[in-house]
């Protein structure tokens, strides 16, 4: 117990640090927390439904884009707060309605599943806008600087990452564990699946969403090749699987060293750094297979012979 | 569980710090011996084969020529080398951003050149505006010019807007149509991206005001590789005129399928594209008659000088579009420069006011715009000539009709 | 016109029936998610390119030159990046996970190098681009090659798997690779030939495209999305089902364009390929699901 409230104690404190963190640097070093604030909770949210549920979803473009056009239509009608929740509950109506439809597809096709959504999503934004409202490309003149938007991330962050706590140590979170290695197992022992998924990804999907309408007003130009730009999907995927997404700190862990990677490549080597990344990624795979958190654990544990090696909770498992 | 948090935490907390830490200003002042210049710009992603074409290629040409000629000169007669600082804005509009702050605070450049497309000059334009520095938008595309050089007070617009070019292109059909080289209908298709619908809705006003009437009028997927449906559709509508304010990959495709279908409407304008000297590369004889946006004025000898300089230099011939208006602008800073030093305040205000001689003549900026553009254009003798506005001087006359594509063989 | 429809449909979706063979190939025996497969289409697009205008070797007989060299490839990145993977997923059992993440890592490096040497430049030729009056419609010529490339490659291949013993190996490999190996098969030796023959059809799907498509170094990611909606539409490994399902898409697609709107291609297509997956989950000739 009182474990648990230092390490919530140690967690405000951090946040709090974190918070203040802008002040002392210029924009570019906001720009950097923002963008990095931005893939960990891309990649906390979609670790929250696809980790346990090994469901690997590429629709994370499909909400993020869905949050961006929502706040670049509504910005000049409504209150900004109200422009957050209209896009949070929008995307929790999609996603409820895609879930009902899905969640009983398994494996890769699952995965193209949701690579369809997205594509489906751009494609019917584009033609609403084509043939109803006669223009494609709209502007978002919020007055909201990059701190600001920094700050409504970070707090995203900390939300999303105290559900993925809270989800660990209730009920739900042991039903997904049995989900997770075998859900023959877990129907037999009264489990509802469906709904479990369900709400998991209805959660994920609308803290993407958030994401994506907190993001929008720094690009004051937002069309839909840009904001359901299939990128976006592919790194959170990467940098959630490369932490090790079935961990509560993985996707955290993920994307901060590979936010910085880039952001270190596309500086020193513009012109090389599709090959250099490249090759790394081929490497990470080789060298770290079970993700940098399984990594770190395993180096932090080799001192203390004393810990028992089945200790972490999330132990992948073999299928 | 507390144990990993508590050390999660304090990793994750020193990675953040130590990246933060790694922003921090190089506060070592020295003497100047270079003047700074940095740009992002899509070398990777979606958008890198538009820059690649038009934006690159002279950004690297005119720092090579400043540099072999000593650098840049400033108001005393001295000259400093430029020293280019560029990022890779891997065509996502949040690196765009994060790109240009990172020029603007982190390594102090001394100006900033804009990225390629007009969604991603409209993402900077904010960031360039509150540093101070100049923002030369030269591939962006837009009628709300007027507007963002008034929200933007340091932004320059170079490339005009839709309506412009629509304006022109319908101008050129009407006159044939008085003549009676065509009739007054047309078949129009369109890219679903912010320039196809930006151009299609100026131009069905356009065609409407000049008595034309539209009888085919769709939009496509951007991505679309097989236009037989829509060419068959055109063919049989009835229209003389077929035009397609499409993408490069597009224009292509659309010049490959009409010849297939061997439909041969009186004229053919299509988008980007045609003026990439890869498109006369691909087509040969058959490109000549068809029309597109921009143009060049070929008889002008300086231009011409430019272009050739430009394939010896780059190894590639620059496009008959923005290419030349590109490599102007830059010289219009460089003048500027000389003229009044490295102060961007001072820089902003003497492009804006100052006239100034370039590769295309002498170019003076009306309220931050530059409206000296050639807005249409067509392949003849293997050239892709300017076309309108056919009062200014070096504009060539249209050949109407186009040839059919089997004389061409 | 219902015939033209008919006819142009079938030939744009043979297309993409011949982009899709290799990758079905690649996943359904291999085990491989390919996501660099785009990238290689392209990388071979280019091969035909140089050929062509700087050689001066049409594309055809181009082929002779580059199927070898694309086999060789495939057999050499199976052997080097993939086996290992495979070889430990014997023990974690993450084979789909790390060849998603290796494969990534791959489609930045032919990516990466194809933007060195080739630049981001949108590129073109013109190859065989004559009409070809097929019952009353006209069909570029090209279009038609890779139409009929795309048949005789299924076709043959289909024969090949159902009625030799190679074929049967692949599908005891594609069906149970942990049992084939009881009745005396070399899974690993299996796999990698799957592996090199689906980086060969890659490459003859890149050669047909580069002759009617422009086509640039970043385009690769809309090839291997293309390919894969066709392969679980078709239903994993599944030969047949692919060439169906790309014939399928090509018709919907030159249905919508000609009898709705052109600006609801892309959305029909996907709309169709969910439907398929709502309706049966592993596919149209896809077996239930494990």
């Amino acid at each position: 117990m009182f474990r648990t409230v230092l390490a919530v104690l140690f967690f405000v404190g951090a946040l709090a640090a974190l918070a203040w963190v802008p002040t002392q640097f210029g924009a570019y070093g906001v720009g950097l927390l923002l963008g990095l604030t931005g893939y960990v909770t891309l990649a906390s949210a979609w670790a929250l439904f696809s980790g346990p549920t090994r469901y690997v979803s590429l629709a994370t473009v499909a909400f993020f884009g869905i949050g961006a056009y929502t706040v670049a239509v509504l910005s000049e009608t409504l209150p900004y707060p109200v422009i957050l929740l209209v896009a949070a509950a929008i995307g929790l109506c999609v996603a409820l309605v895609v879930g009902l439809a899905t969640l009983r597809l398994a494996g890769v096709y699952f995965v193209i599943f949701t690579f369809g959504l997205a594509e489906l999503v751009r494609q019917l934004v584009t033609w609403y806008e084509v043939n109803v409202t006669g223009t494609l490309g709209r502007y978002i003149f919020l007055p909201i600087s990059g701190e600001q938007i920094y700050w409504q991330l970070l707090a995203l962050a900390a939300v999303t990452i105290g559900i993925g706590w809270a989800i660990g140590r209730s009920r739900i979170g042991l039903a997904l564990k049995v989900i997770g290695d075998d859900e023959v197992v877990a129907a037999h022992a009264g489990i509802n699946i469906a709904r479990v998924k369900l709400t998991l990804f209805a959660v994920s999907a609308t803290i993407i969403t958030l994401v994506g309408a907190i993001q929008a007003p720094r690009w004051t130009y937002v069309e839909p090749s840009i904001v359901f730009n299939q990128t976006i999907s592919f790194l959170t995927l990467i940098m959630a699987l490369l932490g090790g997404a079935n961990r509560l700190w993985g996707p955290l862990l993920g994307a901060i060293p590979l936010f910085l990677l880039f952001e270190w490549l596309s500086a020193n080597f513009p012109n090389h750094y599709s090959i250099i990344l490249g090759l790394l990624f081929i490497a990470i795979v080789f060298v770290m297979p079970q993700g940098v958190l399984a990594m770190v654990e395993k180096l932090w544990k080799r001192p203390a012979r004393s810990v028992p090696e089945n200790v972490p909770v999330g132990k992948e498992v073999v299928q | 569980m507390g144990i990993y948090s508590r050390r999660t935490i304090m990793f994750a907390l020193g990675a953040v710090v130590a990246a933060a830490g790694a922003g921090a200003p190089d506060a070592a002042a020295q003497e100047r011996s270079s003047v700074k210049i940095g740009y992002a710009i899509s070398k990777s992603g979606a958008n890198a084969g538009g820059a690649g074409i038009t934006t690159i290629p002279n950004y690297k040409l005119w720092v090579k020529d400043v540099n072999d000629a000593g650098g840049l000169e400033l108001p005393d007669g001295s000259r400093l080398p430029i020293e280019v600082v560029e990022y890779d804005d891997r065509s996502s509009s949040e690196e765009v951003v994060r790109s240009i702050e990172r020029l603007a605070t982190q390594d102090e450049v001394d100006f900033i050149l804009a990225p390629w497309g007009t969604g991603f000059n409209l993402a900077a334009a904010p960031i360039f505006d509150r540093f101070g520095y100049p923002q030369l938008a030269i591939s962006a595309v837009t009628d709300k010019a007027p507007e963002f050089v008034k929200r933007w007070p340091r932004s320059f617009w170079m490339h005009g807007g839709g309506s412009d070019y629509t304006a022109a292109l319908v101008d050129i059909l009407a006159g044939a149509a008085d003549e009676g080289t065509i009739n007054r209908k047309v078949a129009v298709i369109s890219v679903a991206e912010g320039f196809g619908i930006d151009l299609v809705t100026a131009a069905r006003a356009d065609f409407e005001e000049a008595d034309f009437e539209i009888v085919y009028d769709r939009t496509y997927p951007p991505g679309t590789t097989d236009f037989t449906p829509m060419i068959n559709e055109a063919a049989q509508s009835g229209a003389d005129s077929f035009v397609a304010f499409s993408y490069p990959p597009d224009t292509f495709a659309l010049t490959q399928q009409t010849q297939v279908a061997d439909y041969n409407p009186k004229v053919l304008f299509l988008g980007v594209g045609t003026q990439f000297p890869s498109y006369l590369a691909a087509n040969g004889e058959k490109a000549t008659g068809i029309m597109g946006l921009g143009g060049t004025d070929v008889s002008n000898p300086k231009v011409m000088e430019y272009r050739k300089h430009h394939e010896e230099v780059l190894g590639a011939a620059p496009d008959y579009w923005g290419s030349v208006v590109t490599y102007a602008t830059l010289q219009m800073l460089q003048e500027a420069i000389r003229r009044v030093g490295l102060d961007r305040g001072d820089v902003t205000e003497e492009l804006a006011t100052g006239t100034f001689d370039t590769v295309i003549g002498e170019v003076k900026l009306q309220d931050r715009q530059f409206r000296d553009m050639w807005w249409a254009g067509q392949w003849q003798d293997g050239q892709f000539v300017a076309l309108a506005p056919a009062d200014r001087p070096g504009a060539s006359k249209p050949r109407l009709p186009k040839q059919p594509w089997a004389a061409a063989n | 016109m219902p015939t033209t429809v008919l006819i142009s449909g079938l030939v744009l979706g043979g297309t993409y029936a011949l982009i899709a063979m290799g990758l079905t190939l690649q996943y359904g025996i291999s085990r491989i998610m390919n996501l660099a497969y785009g990238e290689t289409i392209i990388l071979f697009a280019f091969g035909a390119f140089l050929l062509f205008s700087v050689v001066g070797i049409n594309p055809l007989l181009g082929l002779i030159f580059i199927l070898p060299v694309a086999f060789a490839l495939g057999y050499g990145i199976y052997g080097i990046m993939m086996q290992p993977l495979v070889r430990r997923s014997v023990k974690t059992g993450n084979l789909e996970v790390d060849s998603i993440l290796a494969t990534f890592g791959l489609l930045f490096v032919i990516q990466g190098v194809m933007l060195v040497f080739f630049g981001s430049n949108y590129t073109s030729y013109n190859y065989m681009n004559v009409g070809v009056n097929v019952l009353g419609t006209t069909i570029a010529a090209n279009r038609l090659l890779a139409f009929a490339l795309a048949v005789l490659i299924g076709g043959a291949l289909y024969l090949a798997l159902a009625h030799t013993r190679w074929g049967t190996r692949v599908r005891a490999v594609a069906v149970a690779p942990n049992s084939a190996p009881l009745v005396g098969i070399d899974v690993n030796k299996t796999a990698r030939f799957a592996f090199a023959l689906g980086t060969m059809l890659a490459a003859s799907g890149g050669v047909m495209i580069s002759m009617y498509q422009t086509f640039t170094a970043s385009m690769g990611v809309v090839f291997t999305m293309k390919a894969l909606v066709v392969v679980i539409m078709g239903g994993l490994g599944n030969l047949m089902g692919a060439l169906v399902a790309g014939l399928l898409l090509g018709l919907v697609e030159t249905f919508v364009a000609t009898y709705i709107d052109p600006g609801l291609t892309l959305a029909a297509t996907y709309l169709i390929f969910l439907s398929v997956l709502l309706w049966r989950p592993s596919g149209l000739f896809g077996k239930a699901a494990r």
